[in-house]
């Protein structure tokens, strides 16, 4: 009864929201604007409300009281089981995926593989060092404008072109470290976000270096040892090998490229990972008073995280030029940053297997869902709220700490508002 | 002389909207220290309703220009408020005790959803209306340059300090009010000494959301033209201005919504209008990291 009573309280209040926004739809009249009624939207979604605020309270009795963790240990030794099966069957797929599958598909596995390489990288500052970055698609930014630019004016290939790249935008990581040190969470995140848009603006209207809007075109593509792909002849990647030339042979080569830099970002965190600068991140993120009295250096360890989360930014950046052939500020907003934070955060803020497969729900699925387009970043908003709420830590949440005071205890998600996690 | 004075009337009636937006910023961060994201969404709402209301009056009918704005007043806040206190409860509420980032990623997400929802409910076209109060006053004349005071202006101007008057006396008067504050001093404290928390903390966010909308109908009024983007640029400015204010203060709130929209205008006016949204965002950083706790907040020290 009391359920019943909450849920048409619920649904009253849907209707007062729904109402206005969406029953009376605004369009393009003779004279100005007209008003559309759509009843029957309004009454779908708040019959929807209705429903759901049902299915929540059922849900909400059949959840064990507080305290108790959701999956128990055996479910969850038997989810660690198949995460370890996991990575290594993915990595074999992701290597022949090109033989598998036609070209759509390793279009779009290229795709995939630019997020996770930027989830990737955002994760090191976002998920390891715990400095909430929203301004990421500026270090992308800076690497695909400084290939861009750096081609046209000297001439050089894309392998000479890319550690430049990406050193250029840890310059700019370390550039806006530094100003934004002493900030604590929340406000880093807003400059962070200022700085996305200022470079964005500045792209935009910066015409004689950066073409405003139109962008660079004419991008040169990368070359495997010189050769070059899409065409015959001698010093082709076609000519050297005798084969007939097919624009397949490029895509496949930028799809390897990109696994090669996602699979490098990937062992580079690793890596930093059990260095103590990676677990002087780690620490970081979990307490930074701790942090500090403990004799941590706070000024590096920030721009660090910073800078090694730009140059991955950087390189991706590289990566996208050569690809597309082309760059315009377009492909740079704040929603490109909110995607990426998305897949880190729905990753689990530190799995790295976890990044890689939200990665390949979000943009994958949302390439293959084509005609709900529009409604793709409403899902992805939606979805950060839900998994704030239900489960903060991600979906791969249960973490093994890189450091622990004898056996290592896997820490479900229940435990990490009480900082344990 | 004239071009000046112009652009001081154009500044200080933006700095209006963006003041009372901050407002609503800076009591939520006041009282439980996350940066509310969706706040400028909130604002777009409470446009998009208006323009909605004015709208439907119109075809009703009711011709009668300070019957419809009031209508629409009433009808922007009340459904703006209705968001508010759905976002608060949906994306917030469940999150209080989490880890530090949550409230902020969630609220983040839940700016993304809004903006989508009112581009897919609403289309993304830009939606232009016709100005509801025309006409206005010419000050002074300097060769061929007049200087206009909008009607429109001098409403804005009026609505904005009636409605600052009435939120101050809630504030410092009402039992409501005492709540509020004892919550932003400590809300621990404020629990133990009977205070429903909870609700004290859902009806900031219900007042933070009226005085939105009603920023979103001027915002409506004053430009003529708005679409489902508008509250996020108008959301980091309200922001700036609230943290140059001072963060927690709510005289300082509207105090950075002045000096925003004034500089704002003044840099258009004389610089570049292109650069006018880096201008503000650089005042954003270089505010937060030479004076962070802004004009006329105090200093916060971090207690562990």
């Amino acid at each position: 009864m009391k359920a019943l009573r909450e849920a048409a309280l619920s649904a009253l209040v849907a209707l007062g929201l729904f109402a206005p926004i969406v029953g009376l739809r605004t369009v393009p009249g003779e004279r100005g604007l007209m008003l559309a009624p759509q009843p029957g939207l309004v009454a779908v979604l708040v019959g929807l409300v209705f429903v759901g605020r049902l299915g929540v309270h059922a849900y909400d009795r059949l959840r064990p009281p507080p305290g108790r963790a959701i999956v128990g240990p055996r479910l969850a030794a038997a989810t660690a089981r198949l995460g370890a099966w996991l990575a290594p069957a993915l990595i074999a797929l992701a290597l022949i995926w090109p033989a598998l599958v036609g070209r759509y598909y390793v279009d779009l596995a290229i795709l995939v593989l630019t997020y996770v390489m930027l989830g990737w990288g955002l994760n090191i500052v976002v998920g390891l060092a715990g400095l909430l970055d929203l301004g990421y698609v500026a270090f992308y930014a800076v690497g695909a404008y400084a290939y861009a630019l750096i081609a046209e004016f000297t001439g050089l290939g894309f392998w000479t072109c890319l550690p430049m790249a990406g050193l250029l935008a840890a310059l700019w990581g370390v550039t806006l470290g530094f100003p934004v040190l002493r900030l604590r969470g929340d406000y880093l995140a807003i400059v962070t976000l200022a700085f996305g848009e200022i470079i964005r603006v500045v792209l935009l209207n910066w015409v004689s270096l950066t073409g405003g809007p139109n962008g660079i075109s004419g991008i040169p593509r990368p070359t495997l040892f010189g050769l070059r792909f899409g065409s015959d002849g001698p010093g082709s990647f076609a000519g050297f090998f005798h084969l007939t030339s097919s624009p397949m042979q490029r895509i496949v080569f930028l799809y390897y490229v990109i696994l090669g830099l996602a699979f490098f970002t990937n062992l580079v965190s690793l890596r930093l990972r059990r260095l103590p600068l990676g677990r002087a991140w780690e620490a970081l993120r979990e307490d930074e008073i701790a942090c500090r009295s403990l004799g941590i250096n706070i000024t590096r360890t920030k721009l660090t995280a910073f800078a090694v989360g730009a140059l991955f930014g950087g390189f991706a950046g590289a990566f996208f030029a050569t690809r597309q052939g082309f760059v315009s500020p377009e492909s740079f907003t704040f929603m490109e940053s909110a995607t990426v934070l998305a897949i880190v955060v729905l990753g689990g803020l530190g799995s790295q297997l976890g990044v890689a497969l939200a990665a390949i729900v979000m943009i994958g699925g949302a390439e293959l869902f084509r005609e709900f387009a529009d409604y793709r970043m409403l899902v992805f908003g939606l979805a950060l709220v839900v998994m704030m709420v239900l489960r903060p830590r991600g979906l791969v949440s249960t973490r093994t700490p890189s450091v622990a005071l004898g056996a290592p205890r896997v820490i479900g998600a229940e435990m990490v508002a009480q900082g344990r996690g | 002389m004239a071009y000046a004075l112009q652009q001081l009337i154009n500044g200080v009636t933006l700095g209006m909207i963006y003041g009372l937006i901050a407002v609503g910023y800076t009591m939520v961060y006041g009282i439980i220290g996350m940066i509310n994201f969706a706040h400028g969404d909130v604002f777009m709402i409470g446009a998009f309703v208006s323009l909605v209301s004015l709208l439907g009056l119109a075809a009703l009918g009711i011709s009668a220009v300070p019957l419809a704005l009031g209508l629409t007043l009433l009808g922007a806040v009340a459904i703006s408020a209705l968001y508010g206190w759905a976002i608060e409860r949906l994306a917030y509420r469940p999150l209080r005790g989490s880890f530090r980032l949550a409230p902020l990623i969630s609220a983040i997400g839940m700016s993304i959803a809004l903006e989508n929802y009112v581009q897919v409910v609403q289309g993304a076209r830009v939606k232009p209306l016709a100005p509801v109060v025309p006409g206005g006053l010419t000050l002074m004349t300097e060769g061929s340059f007049a200087v206009q005071l909008g009607w429109m202006q001098v409403v804005i101007v009026v609505v904005t300090l009636a409605v600052l008057a009435l939120f101050t006396w809630l504030v410092t008067k009402t039992p409501l009010g005492r709540a509020m504050r004892a919550c932003e001093q400590d809300l621990k404290m404020a629990a133990l000494l009977g205070i429903d928390t909870d609700r004290t903390i859902s009806l900031t966010f219900v007042i933070g959301a009226a005085l939105a909308a009603v920023a979103g109908l001027l915002f409506l009024l004053y430009y003529g033209s708005i679409d489902f983007y508008v509250g996020f640029i108008a959301g980091v400015k309200a922001f700036t201005a609230a943290v140059l204010g001072g963060v927690g203060s709510l005289p300082g709130a509207v105090l950075g919504g002045l000096l925003i929209g004034l500089i704002e205008t003044i840099w258009s006016a004389y610089f570049s209008v292109q650069y006018k949204d880096v201008a503000a965002f650089s005042i954003l950083a270089v505010a937060l990291i030479f004076m962070p706790t802004g004009l006329l907040g105090r200093a916060d020290v971090e207690k562990v």
